[in-house]
């Protein structure tokens, strides 16, 4: 979702700053909150309060020795849980068995995101960016107290006093104390300031840069607890049929049927569709499958794929509005002896997260509690109490396990969370769980948006990139969310050019334009945002011009980047560990491409075999990422595996397409994604920093499609400038590697 | 209707529709949970349990033929390929989201069991139904074969 760039304040200037991408250091302004006024019932187990010791907002140490680390973000697969455990265990120094990850209530005073500002959420790789220092000295005042404990007890200076995994030493006097030992008393010293706290040198770390254990256990075994998995007392189980076109409203509706059906309890018209509520979920779908609606769709989207594509390409042939402007790119093109031009296409996308989207919901009088994989606490609060017409901090969030997300769990308008408080606030003091099929999960909008890209460029006599010319057309996933007014300026969503008007490359004359087209196609952020299509349009025209300068693509990109150090590390050390430059096997072809987003540096180099009959596999990819501090390696490179398997579903297989506004796709059958047998080996490689750490769950997917692109370029001399890559495209009659 | 099944060795009697697939019989009448559900085509593999020791998509098997079966789910496999299996998924750091992971180590299971030292396209083959959309399929190979080494 959006990117963070900058300071931390909570006022709405600084927010701008930060989805506006201005600005370049973070620097964290931390306050340490006190504990949480009334612990969150379903969210917070039950064993605490007595004797425990909470010195903040993220911290409770407990008699029995656990350590529970109160976690304000989500846990959606990328390692937020064991990365936030390890700052705090760092300069907690307890031992990494005694830490338990807890979900923290939704409460943005306690729990906000230092780079969303008021808001509490997670995304735009910024988990552990916004943590980073916040973390580290909320472990640090824990520790404090607990040292100034032991030396109160037992008399000695503070100074004496060594902590070490979780265990206070007094050398001298031979004394000991767990931190569970001293919890009680820790919890009566005075509170230090955070800010006063020495924090360590990275020369001492014993957890940070350590391949620890995930602390998001339970995965293994089936006794992990996913929204799907909540079951309440007397809970019903709603499905929703919704409007077959976007914007389609119910004109009537027939449910006797439906309600007839054995399990159903009743039958409710609301906002998005009609729900049928009954005791388990099968009963409620066949109940579903009777219902017979009658839909408005006077005010209904009804444009197929293919016209908007038109539409889209027309548009990219006229003036945008301006996100860059270097010298005059125009003029150049204008006066170049020849130019080289392309325009890309590519389709909506699903987030087709694993676990269909869901949520739980319980209304009681002037109060609601939730249970849902929040990805964005303080916008769901929002939105429900404005549906439900209660206080925001009535709305209470016990935040779960995502099975997957990739941005989708933080919808902008609270969609599903909103169709579930709708069905219980029409059913008061009953639990109600909204559950969607994976159908309805395909088909209910929220894509990644269509683009349209075309890039004009010429080079000079020396084979360098003189001028570059990109025009961009597509929605705007900002406009009409609460984060308009932060992230959208001057008419230019910064997430529809990121990872273009942000192009690295030192080119004199570059201009980069947006068309933002109004379309009734819900659309939201889809794992890396812009950078989904900008890294593809991008790094695939990069190589068209090192092919036409007759240069070597990494050598190529290299001279360009001479103010990009950091984009240059990780191509360099990409290419030398891929061996770049050195002969291949027959079949078989290289790409690369290097693209920076949420402030990481990733460059892969895609190896790919083509075989006799046209197909190609993409077998082995090498993957350099520089993302500051390297908090958890493991984590990391399981990160940059994992973004580089989402990114190759969009190129090889994936794409939503509309038929007179109708989702053509419902499953995995029509919307394939990567399986076991298509995904490469994988090595990756972390660039040693002293920077701050920067994002990892979104800067491993948009180099893989280009790489990929360009290897099959290297290898056929065709470009590929729509998305997916239709296999039949590369047929053998183009594969120069199999003519004899 | 009335359905017995046989869920982890114990038998549970229904009164479900007798097309009311496995899946959901076990999740909202069993009250077993670690079964998820994906796509409800047989197409992802989240739902993957045993019935009588073979993988089956349980969002497709109508309970009305599981009359007289053993089926075993994620809570209750203590089988030595599962063990094994689980201890390896720790050790290569497999799950992410981890929704898809019971699925996995359900259609691993049986793979091991009927083919102690699995190739990669064995692996292949028997992995294939099952989806993981944060592309844990890297370690999830490596897990396999690790699994089957230390039980070798």
């Amino acid at each position: 979702m959006v990117a963070a760039r900058s300071v931390h304040s909570t006022s709405r200037r600084d927010f701008l700053k930060v989805v506006g991408m201005a600005g370049a250091g973070i620097t964290l302004a931390v306050a340490l909150p006190a504990v949480a006024k009334a612990a969150n019932a379903g969210a917070t187990p039950a064993a605490k309060a007595a004797k425990s010791f909470s010195p903040n907002a993220f911290i409770r140490i407990n008699p029995d020795n656990s350590v529970a680390v109160v976690m304000k973000h989500l846990e959606m697969g990328q390692g937020a849980y064991t990365g936030l455990a390890t700052l705090v265990a760092e300069e907690l120094d307890a031992d990494w068995s005694q830490l338990v990850a807890e979900s923290a209530p939704a409460d943005a005073s306690l729990y906000n995101n230092l780079l969303m500002g008021p808001t509490q959420g997670t995304g735009g790789s910024t988990a552990i960016a916004n943590s980073w220092e916040q973390m580290r000295r909320a472990g640090a005042a824990a520790k404090f107290m607990l040292v100034a404990a032991a030396a109160s007890q037992w008399d000695v200076p503070v100074s004496e006093i060594v902590a070490r995994k979780g265990v206070l030493t007094h050398e001298r006097s031979g004394r000991r104390a767990t931190y569970g030992e001293m919890s009680t008393l820790a919890s009566e010293q005075e509170v230090p300031d955070p800010q006063s706290l020495e924090l360590k040198d990275a020369k001492d770390f014993v957890y940070i840069g350590r391949p620890l254990p995930r602390k998001d256990t339970g995965k293994n075994d089936g006794t992990a607890i996913f929204t799907q998995d909540i079951k309440l007392d007397g809970m019903l189980t709603a499905v929703v049929l919704h409007a077959p076109r976007f914007g389609g409203k119910v004109k009537s509706v027939k449910d006797r049927r439906a309600r007839d059906q054995a399990g159903v309890v009743d039958v409710l018209q609301i906002p998005s569709g009609v729900a049928v509520l009954a005791t388990d979920f099968w009963s409620a779908k066949k109940g579903r499958d009777l219902l017979e609606v009658e839909w408005d769709e006077t005010g209904a989207f009804k444009r197929s794929s293919a016209d908007i594509i038109e539409e889209y390409r027309a548009l990219a042939l006229k003036p945008g509005l301006a996100a860059r402007n270097d010298g005059d790119a125009n003029d150049a093109l204008t006066r170049a002896a020849r130019v080289i031009e392309a325009t890309y296409e590519f389709p909506f996308l699903a987030h087709a997260t694993m676990e269909p989207m869901n949520c739980v919901v319980q209304v009681n009088g002037q109060s609601c509690e939730i249970w849902n994989g929040a990805q964005l606490q303080t916008g769901d609060q929002a939105m429900v109490a404005s549906v439900l017409g209660i206080a925001q901090e009535q709305v209470r969030i016990n935040t779960l396990y995502a099975g997957g997300s990739f941005g989708r769990r933080a919808n902008p308008h609270s969609d599903y969370v909103a169709e579930a408080a709708h069905i219980a606030k029409a059913k008061k003091g009953t639990p109600v769980k909204l559950v969607w099929t994976r159908e309805d999960d395909t088909r209910a909008g929220y894509f990644r948006p269509m683009y349209v890209h075309r890039i004009r460029a010429a080079l000079d006599e020396a084979g360098n990139p003189l001028a570059w010319e990109q025009r961009i057309v597509g929605q705007s996933i900002l406009a009409g969310t609460p984060f308009e007014q932060f992230a959208v300026q001057n008419g230019i969503d910064a997430s529809s050019v990121e990872g273009a008007s942000t192009l690295p490359y030192r080119i004199p004359n570059l201009r980069v334009e947006l068309h933002t087209v109004d379309l009734g196609v819900p659309v939201q952020w889809w794992r890396s945002v812009g950078h989904t299509h900008t890294a593809y349009s991008t790094e695939t025209f990069v190589d068209e011009l090192a092919h036409a300068a007759g240069r070597d693509p990494v050598e190529f990109r290299m001279a360009l980047l001479k103010e990009h150090p950091r984009h240059q590390g990780v191509l360099r050390l990409a290419a030398e560990k891929a061996n770049w430059g050195t002969e291949l096997p027959r079949g078989r072809t290289r790409g690369v491409a290097v693209h920076e987003s949420f402030n990481s540096f990733v460059a892969q180099v895609a190896e790919v075999s083509l075989d006799e009959k046209g197909g190609f596999r993409v077998e082995r990819v090498v993957c350099a990422v520089d993302c500051g501090i390297a908090v958890n390696p493991d984590v990391i490179a399981a990160q940059m595996e994992s973004g580089i398997g989402f990114g190759l579903s969009p190129l090889l297989m994936s794409e939503i397409t509309l038929d007179e506004g109708r989702v053509v796709q419902s499953n995995f059958h029509d919307y394939p994604v990567l399986r076991i047998e298509q995904m490469p080996e994988i090595e990756v490689h972390i660039v040693p920093s002293t920077e701050p750490p920067t994002g990892v769950g979104e800067p491993g997917t948009p180099p893989i499609a280009p790489a990929v692109a360009n290897a099959l370029f290297a290898a056929t001399g065709k470009p590929f400038h729509r998305l997916p890559l239709k296999l039949a495209e590369i047929s053998a009659g183009q594969n120069p590697l199999h003519k004899s | 209707m009335p359905v017995t099944l046989n869920v982890n060795g114990v038998d549970h009697a229904l009164d479900i529709a007798p097309d009311t697939p496995l899946l959901w019989a076990i999740r909202d009448h069993i009250e077993l949970t670690g079964t998820k559900f994906g796509c409800g085509m047989a197409l992802c593999g989240a739902c993957t349990v045993h019935v009588d020791g073979a993988p089956v998509r349980s969002c497709v098997t109508p309970v009305s033929a599981m009359a007289g079966k053993r089926i075993t789910t994620i809570e209750g496999i203590e089988t030595k390929e599962a063990r094994a299996l689980q201890a390896a998924w720790t050790r290569h750091g497999v799950p992410q989201c981890g929704y898809c992971q019971s699925g996995q180590i359900m259609s691993a299971a049986a793979l091991l069991a009927a083919n102690p030292e699995p190739g990669d396209d064995d692996i292949n083959q028997a992995m294939s139904g099952n989806i993981c959309r944060c592309a844990t399929y890297v370690r999830v190979r490596a897990a396999i074969k690790s699994a089957a080494a230390n039980l070798a």
